[in-house]
């Protein structure tokens, strides 16, 4: 582009708005991180004394330590279900055709537009009506249909990578097509599958208005924990969580970002 | 020779999650035309009276409110977005873009009650924005943010751009440079460039993020909730106090059939009204 003032003052107004911009992201961040260092008890700003008390009590606060082992146990059992299902259902997508292909895929996706407050309501009237209670089995179901859709995505993505003469190379050395499978595409499916349940895990472990609908007080997630203490008591306890959230987030997606690029993972990567 | 070798295998767990989804969402419509039975979670017989009772002000308020909300929401959010999605994909600096892409994803992950607390503190009477322009001398006492449409659309915007970034950056990221550089080589300032060029290309991306935006608006919950205060009444606050404070599963159920219907509604209009511009950007 040509140095002439007027670009010169264009391209720097573009910068200051964009740092605006970026502010009005990372403002609530930077608050919420002041004020869980806030000594007293009221949420004022800006804090007169300085203390790492919040933390503790995030700590010791029975609700949430229960609320991350269930969240935890919801993740880890809903996310590997998904993917399971997920991945044999988008490589049935991506080379067979049979009936009813497009109805199963097109409800299988519906998740991604129906508010998680109406299949929540919908999975706990079911429930009550079949009379079962609100287990964890109730939550991870409802988990598994809410993150499919991405484990469904990432596999298929890979599968559009896949240079499949590897498996006809396998087929006509006579591998049967289940050792196909085992030693062939999914060694090939690794990281697609890896990246579609880290994804989907993420957001299972984070998912608030589905579970709010279907945990009972026994299976309540961390989210609903926090929710639920935001309700009752107004002191910096619920930052110092949030830091500790914020902390870890960024620190994985740095990671990810630094040795699997981020930007390819999200297509967003300039050509 | 099989030809589709596990294909049952492959196929029938996937059958089975549909099969539950399908049974939830029949639930659901099933009990949208039940009786409400006051102070019992079993229901009478069929009726249409909860979809007769949505008529009514409060009601069909909420639906007006909630979409007016969703929209200026998914507005603001693309006005915001823009600039940024715009750096992250044009910057030279790949520091610079490493910060913006983790500055702007970040916040993707955190779920909705993090983010919705961390405004409560932003937004508060005694909270930053407040203290800030008290010391400032700007305000003479606290300027009441929280329990406000304003306020929720502030932090609804923050809620959605993540997502509106990663569409728009997509969206740009596949233009191809080179009808910017016919366009400047033919003597077009960069403004003429951004407006006539640019801005036409990106135009699916801003569909996508748009739409996109409106629907994660529409099923937002713990935003209006928590910074609504109950005094910003949307679809989703309506259908959990409903569920949970009078265990009127009956009317939550209709409320959220007839939700569900609206937005998929207007994100097909949208589709149909932004078609001449994307059929734009895919002629040029």
């Amino acid at each position: 582009m040509k140095r002439s003032p007027a670009n010169i003052a264009l391209r720097w107004s573009g910068r200051i708005l964009v740092s605006a911009i970026l502010l009005f992201v990372l403002l609530p961040g930077i608050v919420v991180a002041v004020t869980a260092f806030n000594d007293r008890a009221i949420l004022a700003f800006p804090p007169q004394a300085w203390s790492l008390r919040w933390f503790w009590r995030a700590f010791s606060y029975s609700d949430f330590g229960r609320g991350f082992w269930n969240g935890l146990t919801v993740t880890l059992w809903a996310s590997s279900i998904a993917l399971v299902i997920g991945a044999a259902f988008a490589i049935a997508i991506h080379r067979y055709n049979f009936v009813l292909k497009s109805l199963l895929e097109g409800i299988l996706l519906s998740p991604l537009i129906i508010p998680h407050y109406t299949i929540g309501l919908g999975v706990l009237i079911l429930a009550s009506q079949a009379g079962t209670g609100r287990g964890f089995p109730l939550v991870i179901l409802t988990h598994v249909l809410l993150v499919l859709p991405f484990v469904m995505r990432s596999t298929f993505i890979s599968l559009e990578n896949l240079d499949s003469r590897l498996e006809l190379a396998a087929s006509s050395l006579g591998a049967t097509p289940g050792r196909i499978l085992l030693t062939v595409t999914i060694p090939l499916l690794l990281p697609g599958l890896l990246s579609g349940w880290l994804f989907a895990a993420i957001l299972s472990f984070n998912e608030f208005t589905a579970t709010l609908f279907v945990s009972s007080q026994a299976t309540q997630t961390l989210p609903v924990a926090m929710y639920n203490y935001v309700r009752e008591f107004a002191d910096p306890t619920l930052a110092a969580l949030s830091v500790i959230y914020i902390a870890v987030t960024a620190l994985l997606l740095s990671f990810a970002n630094a040795f699997l690029g981020l930007g390819k993972i999200l297509n967003v990567d300039a050509h | 020779m099989i030809k589709r070798p596990f294909l049952g295998w492959f196929v029938s767990p996937a059958g089975l999650a549909a099969l539950g989804l399908t049974a939830a969402m029949a639930a659901v419509f099933q009990f949208s035309m039940r009786t409400y039975i006051p102070g019992s979670l079993d229901v009478g017989g069929f009726t249409l009276q909860n979809f007769a009772a949505m008529l009514r002000p409060l009601y069909a308020f909420a639906f007006w409110n909630t979409i007016l909300l969703c929209f200026e929401t998914a507005a603001f959010t693309l006005i915001l977005a823009f600039p940024l999605a715009y750096a992250l994909v044009r910057t030279r600096s790949s520091a610079v873009r490493s910060f913006i892409l983790i500055a702007a994803v970040t916040p993707l992950f955190l779920g909705e009650v993090v983010r919705t607390y961390s405004w409560m503190i932003v937004l508060g009477n005694n909270g930053f924005l407040n203290t800030l322009l008290v010391k400032l001398g700007l305000v003479e006492r606290p300027v009441q943010m929280m329990f406000t449409a304003g306020g929720v659309i502030a932090a609804l915007v923050h809620v959605t751009m993540p997502i509106m970034v990663i569409m728009l950056a997509a969206g740009l990221s596949h233009i191809d440079r080179n009808c910017e550089k016919a366009a400047e080589s033919l003597g077009a300032g960069p403004i003429r460039v951004f407006l006539t060029i640019t801005l036409p290309l990106s135009m699916p991306g801003i569909v996508a993020g748009f739409s996109t935006a409106f629907a994660w608006t529409f099923s937002a919950f713990a935003t209006p909730q928590l910074i609504g205060g109950g005094r910003v009444s949307t679809v989703s606050t309506l259908i959990y106090q409903l569920g949970f404070s009078s265990f009127n599963f009956p009317f939550a159920a209709s409320l959220s059939i007839i939700g569900l219907a609206l937005s998929l509604a207007v994100i097909a209009l949208l589709k149909q009204a932004t078609r001449p511009l994307e059929r734009l950007a895919s002629a040029t």
